[in-house]
């Protein structure tokens, strides 16, 4: 048992088994519905935590990503005829081309330069998104063709929330197997001080590049995801907002931490559809308890809760 | 000729308003390492107070006083509830907390005033100025004029009185600062007051002409923020030549290029500069000891 619980794929299986769980407890379709939005989100989040928490590259543009997938499985069947699921690789390769010739010069910049030029990036993706409606349907967006894998059309909340899962869990082994990889030790080391690791040999500039590339390839897929979940997708799916509710999602749910991206999407995910019942008042509390959140877990709600677990524990 | 001149007048219009949103942030950071998000919401909740004080019957000058007086209190609060507490955080950490401030103060602000967009008369009518071939708004010579005059006394004040030598030393060190007997606390909470106060006038003046409305705050946060970095960060003459220009840039791209691209330029060339120079316009390039 205690091989088990060392193991790095710990994780992994308590998520897998809540969420194999978790729908015997589903009293409807919406349920399905916000499980599934947990799970794309916390893909992207994973991804963005690799850049931020493990890396220390803060990225206010992620969105940007997010709005290539999502326009990519819209505007591939729609006016190139591919099918959805070559678009979502074209969006996803896309998305990994823009962030190698985006991220090779902004990644020099350091702190709040980077913040600020990454924002830039990201605002840039959504101008041109909902200015060319020629292509994207401008700022009232466009419908989303349904996902069709051999003659099966993928439709229904329950459908999606298994296949958002599964991709979900994939995402946080490929990304636990990268923190252990001599690349992943070689971003801790830049996280921790970029001089010493440069002097120890690691390519900083290559490493960094090489996890932005891989973040935002994970916000690609989970875009591409959100917009074949919904069957629409507008500009806002790109927007300065959604960057800063990924951030926020890595952030509260703690830097650094997979099983914290999951719980962090959690949190805003259904934390908004909890207070709607509060109706007018829902932004004020939101605000709140995101100020609350990082004022008495301020190391991210898994980091903090595993620390006092361990202090009491002695 | 008239239409460069037209341009360029609204381009320091909007640029002046972007200019005193950067000073906020730069004199917060000045004081703190903090980036705070919540510097538009200071905008908002001075042009919509106004609004709503005069309303409710108040004279234009005493709305705007109040308005300012309760930004002031906000400003203070956000640093005594929710920044303090936290101290010790990691700068992340802090940011969310001011964009946490800056959500929760829309969504109050939804709730005390309401969802629409509001606006001031201006303070010499709405008849426009000629000036060759131009046409400007009384209100903008308003905006400019009060834009350089706090620009004029804060630099006065940071460079002429013991609070405001106080405020260089706890920037430069704030351990030392303290050492000397500065008290680095209050410092802060003045930093955040006076970044708050800037940020309603900023608020009230520029109603009349852009109009406001509860979420007004969020594009002239993030507007600000990148004329704070585009100066460099934690310079003030930075954070005023990077206001100007992100106006100025908008106004003429909107002007030539295409209004529906001017943000996109304006952010182009901000991506431009940082790459040409990573330290920002007036900033100083940090040296990592090792």
């Amino acid at each position: 048992m205690r091989a088990l619980l060392e193991t790095r794929l710990l994780p992994a299986i308590a998520v897998a088994a809540i969420v194999i769980v978790l729908p015997w407890f589903f009293p409807s379709m919406f349920y399905y519905r916000i499980g599934t939005l947990v799970f794309i989100y916390a893909l992207a989040v994973v991804g963005l935590n690799l850049l931020m928490g493990f890396a220390g590259q803060v990225s206010l543009g992620h969105a940007g990503f997010l709005g290539i997938g999502a326009y990519s499985v819209a505007i591939g069947p729609t006016y190139l005829g591919m099918p959805s699921w070559l678009s979502l690789f074209a969006g996803a390769a896309l998305s990994g081309i823009v962030a190698f010739l985006v991220g090779r010069p902004i990644l020099r910049l350091k702190g709040h330069y980077l913040a600020v030029a990454t924002l830039g990036f990201g605002l840039l993706v959504a101008i041109v998104l909902s200015n060319e409606a020629g292509w994207t349907g401008g700022p009232d967006g466009m419908t989303v063709p349904k996902l069709t894998l051999f003659d099966w059309s993928v439709r229904g909340s329950d459908t999606w929330y298994w296949i958002a899962c599964a991709t979900c869990v994939l995402g946080f082994v490929l990304a636990l197997n990268l923190m252990h990889s001599p690349t992943g030790r070689s971003l801790q080391a830049i996280h921790d001080s970029e001089i010493a690791s440069l002097v120890l040999g690691v390519d900083v500039a290559s490493k960094k590049l090489t996890i932005f590339i891989i973040s935002a390839i994970y916000a690609s897929v989970a875009g591409s995801y959100l917009a074949l979940f919904n069957g629409h997708v507008t500009p806002d799916v790109a927007g300065f907002l959604r960057s800063i509710e990924l951030v926020a999602m890595v952030v509260l749910g703690g830097m650094g931490s997979i099983v914290g991206s999951l719980v962090g999407a959690i949190v805003l995910v259904v934390l908004p559809q909890v207070l709607t019942v509060f109706h007018e008042y829902e932004q004020a509390l939101l605000g709140l308890i995101v100020m609350v959140f990082m004022i008495f877990l301020r190391r991210g709600i898994v980091p903090s809760l595993v620390a006092m677990l361990k202090g009491w524990r002695k | 000729m008239a239409e460069l001149l037209q341009f360029v007048f609204s381009g320091l219009t909007v640029g002046a308003i972007y200019a005193l949103v950067a000073l906020g942030f730069t004199l917060i950071y000045k004081a703190s390492d903090i980036i705070n998000f919540a510097q538009g919401e200071f905008v908002m909740l001075g042009g919509m107070i106004t609004v709503f004080a005069a309303q409710a019957g108040l004279p234009l000058p005493v709305a705007a006083l109040l308005a300012i007086f309760l930004t002031t209190a906000v400003g203070l609060a956000l640093h005594r509830f929710a920044v303090a507490p936290a101290r010790g955080a990691t700068p992340v950490a802090l940011i969310m907390i001011t964009i946490g401030a800056s959500i929760f103060l829309r969504g109050v602000a939804q709730i005390v005033f309401d969802k629409r967009f509001h606006s001031l008369p201006s303070l010499f009518g709405g008849d426009p100025i000629k000036i060759g071939g131009a046409a400007i708004l009384p209100q903008s010579l308003v905006v400019l004029a009060s834009a350089s005059i706090i620009v004029l006394v804060l630099w006065l004040f940071i460079d002429r009185t013991m609070l405001g030598k106080a405020v260089i030393a706890t920037a430069a060190n704030r351990l030392a600062a303290r050492l000397i007997g500065v008290d680095t606390r209050s410092i802060v909470d003045f930093s955040f007051a006076v970044s708050a106060a800037i940020g309603a006038i900023a608020g009230i003046l520029i109603t009349p002409i852009a109009l406001t409305s509860y979420d007004a705050g969020t594009l002239l946060a993030l507007k600000g923020f990148a004329a704070a970095m585009l100066g460099g960060i934690g310079s003030a003459p930075g954070a005023v030549v990077g206001g100007l220009m992100i106006g100025m840039i908008e106004a003429l791209s909107a002007g030539y290029i295409s209004s529906n691209y001017k943000d996109a330029v304006a952010f182009l060339i901000i991506l431009v500069v940082l790459i040409f120079i990573p330290q920002g316009l007036f900033g100083r390039a940090k040296v990592e000891r090792v």
